[in-house]
């Protein structure tokens, strides 16, 4: 299969401190790709640079085949990378639809236009009605981002980026924080995900990752522990190790 | 609007169609605020020359508003491009054209052209940083035209300025009657054109860099293009509200450059509220009419009930100082989707 994305020798040094070390990684396209590591391994860190929040003290980071290292994170957007983020990064003071119908139209190149109004060139109405209903927000659609619950601003997080139509998705522990009984909604817009779009996931949630990811990768300390197929990783000793007390066997 | 069935509920089209629609719809009040100006100039004919400077006043906090209230840029030099506007059309008027609506044009693309260029000054770094180089800007603008004594006038002002009649038929007359309805035409069609601007895509993506520019940048939004952009529309707006009062005065003098001019704008748009145009034009009718009425009742002290008002906007709060009006505001909005039934309310927004 073709890589989509790859980071070559990947480096990244905040003053005396190495929080990404020398990382070479192949996402295949359509991989449903976990990132796990214990606390403080650096998976933002590397999700950072990958999507260029922070631009890496070494190494290069290649788009199908595409240098982007040195790229800001808005042109990335453009070349089809899109993420979502650990601590929800909302607009609060717009509604859902505002939101997304700003992403979809920025998708479609209407960002700057200045002179109609937003959301009613042809095209983005339908995507905006069919992500509300996918991420199940019709019933919050019209209300302040900040008033929305928790659950729900979840939902509208990863609703902002699929409104990019990425063809590749990196998804900061999408399931952080949310209350038991909205999970099941963010876990079946994940698995809901197009099947071409490559996605590339950090989660905590073991029993997310072991039921989600196709493959996987372990990350220690900022450097690429291990890497492989979920049973080859879930066996692993050192893997084990590494998640002394937490189970793996889910 | 809400369905109640949580999750399930599914979004209709023509619903979610409809609330981008009605964002352009002219809301009752707004109408009102509207149709009581246009009253003015038939009611009060001795106010003129004072609703005049309200009026520019209103079109400069407009101006600001569009960078405070939709971009989140703060300024403290906002008057380096009213100033800017106003040489530029008086130095117009005096050396080459004396046309007024031609001298609106230049000086406003004269203050679009150092907005643009000052900007990418303007945009690098934080809030306090911008504050910095914005006041910047209008402190060395300022010199620049105290040194320029030759041209500008120097600290006497700019002198000897004589406006031609507007589109050659109307003749600025002494009780500003023509200067007041000039004012008010420029102020109305540039407050239609921002409130386009500020509902258009580009309108919502300036929001968004607002609300969260590490995700603005994140759904592909390249933020420095778009603060540039507002940045000058903004700088243009300013320069044109300057152009006006040269015009309507014929006369400039170095006051429009100074920190005053750009403090007092901060307080009139926060008086007014920043954020939905209106604020602005409110701000300039409340700070005018306190200055005249306070500077009327005591001379000298004048800024000391301005800088009290100030203090108790901050402290109390706007909303809590003007939350009797909610019930009222509430009245009219029912009145108007009576009146108007096919607009919808508008989005809620608390």
């Amino acid at each position: 299969m073709a890589t989509v994305l790859e980071t070559v020798g990947l480096e990244k040094r905040f003053g005396g401190i190495t929080a990404t070390s020398n990382v070479s990684l192949k996402i295949e396209k359509g991989a449903r790709h976990a990132l796990i590591g214990p606390n403080g391994a650096g998976k933002t860190t590397l999700i950072n640079l990958v999507t260029g929040v922070l631009q890496p003290t070494a190494g290069q980071i290649l788009l199908e085949g595409q240098d982007i290292t040195r790229l800001q994170s808005y042109q990335r957007v453009h070349l089809g990378m899109a993420r979502t983020f650990q601590i929800n990064q909302l607009f609060p003071d717009m509604t859902p639809v505002e939101a997304i119908g700003l992403a979809v139209s920025e998708r479609l190149g209407l960002g700057g236009d200045w002179w109609r109004l937003a959301g009613t060139r042809p095209g983005v109405v339908d995507d905006v009605v069919d992500l509300i209903d996918r991420f199940h927000l019709a019933d919050v659609r019209d209300e302040r981002t900040a008033t929305l619950p928790y659950g729900k601003q979840r939902l509208l997080e990863i609703a902002l980026a699929i409104a990019c139509r990425p063809r590749v998705l990196l998804l900061d522990e999408p399931a952080a924080g949310v209350p038991e009984g909205e999970r099941r909604d963010i876990l079946a817009a994940i698995a809901a995900l197009p099947k071409d779009v490559t996605v590339l996931l950090i989660e905590h949630d073991m029993d997310l990752v072991f039921t989600f990811a196709d493959r996987i990768s372990v990350l220690v300390n900022g450097a690429l522990f291990a890497d492989g197929l979920p049973r080859e990783i879930s066996r692993d000793p050192r893997v084990k190790a590494v998640y002394l007390g937490e189970s793996l066997d889910a | 609007m809400i369905d109640a069935g949580a999750g399930t509920a599914a979004a209709p089209r023509a619903d979610v169609g409809h609330g981008f629609a009605a964002r352009g719809h002219w809301r009752p009040p707004e109408i009102a605020f509207w149709l009581a100006v246009l009253a003015t100039v038939f009611l009060v004919p001795s106010w003129h020359l004072i609703l005049n400077d309200v009026a520019i006043l209103g079109l400069f906090a407009l101006s600001l508003d569009l960078l405070i209230g939709y971009a989140g840029i703060i300024s403290l030099g906002h008057a380096a491009y009213f100033g800017f506007g106003a040489y530029v059309a008086g130095l117009l008027a005096k050396y080459w054209i004396a046309d007024p609506v031609i001298g609106l044009i230049v000086a406003g693309s004269a203050a679009a052209l150092l907005g643009f260029v000052t900007s990418f000054l303007v945009l690098r770094g934080s809030d306090l940083t911008r504050l910095m180089v914005t006041l910047g800007v209008a402190l060395v603008l300022r010199e620049i035209a105290n040194q320029l004594g030759w041209l500008t006038g120097g600290a006497d002002g700019l002198q000897g300025i004589n406006m031609g009649p507007i589109l050659g038929l109307f003749d600025f007359d002494i009780a500003g009657l023509v200067a007041y309805v000039y004012s008010l035409i420029v102020l109305f069609f540039l407050f239609v054109l921002a409130r386009r601007i500020v509902r258009s895509t580009f309108g919502l993506s300036l929001r968004s860099v607002k609300d969260n520019p590490m995700r603005a940048s994140a759904i592909g939004i390249r933020i420095n293009a778009r603060l540039v952009a507002i940045y000058t529309v903004a700088a243009a707006y300013a320069g044109v509200a300057g152009a006006l009062l040269t015009q309507t005065t014929s006369f400039a003098s170095l006051d429009v450059l100074s920190f005053d001019r750009s403090a007092d704008l901060l307080l009139v748009l926060l008086i007014g509220g920043p954020g939905y145009l209106y604020g602005g034009l409110i701000g300039a009718i409340v700070f005018k009419l306190m200055q005249d009425w306070l500077a009327n009742l005591t001379p000298q002290y004048w800024q000391f009930w301005i800088g009290l008002v100030l203090v108790l906007l901050v402290v109390i709060g706007r909303e809590r100082m003007f939350g009797w009006t909610l019930p009222v505001r509430a009245y009219l909005e029912r009145l108007g989707a009576r009146i108007w039934p096919d607009r919808p309310a508008p989005a809620r927004k608390q």
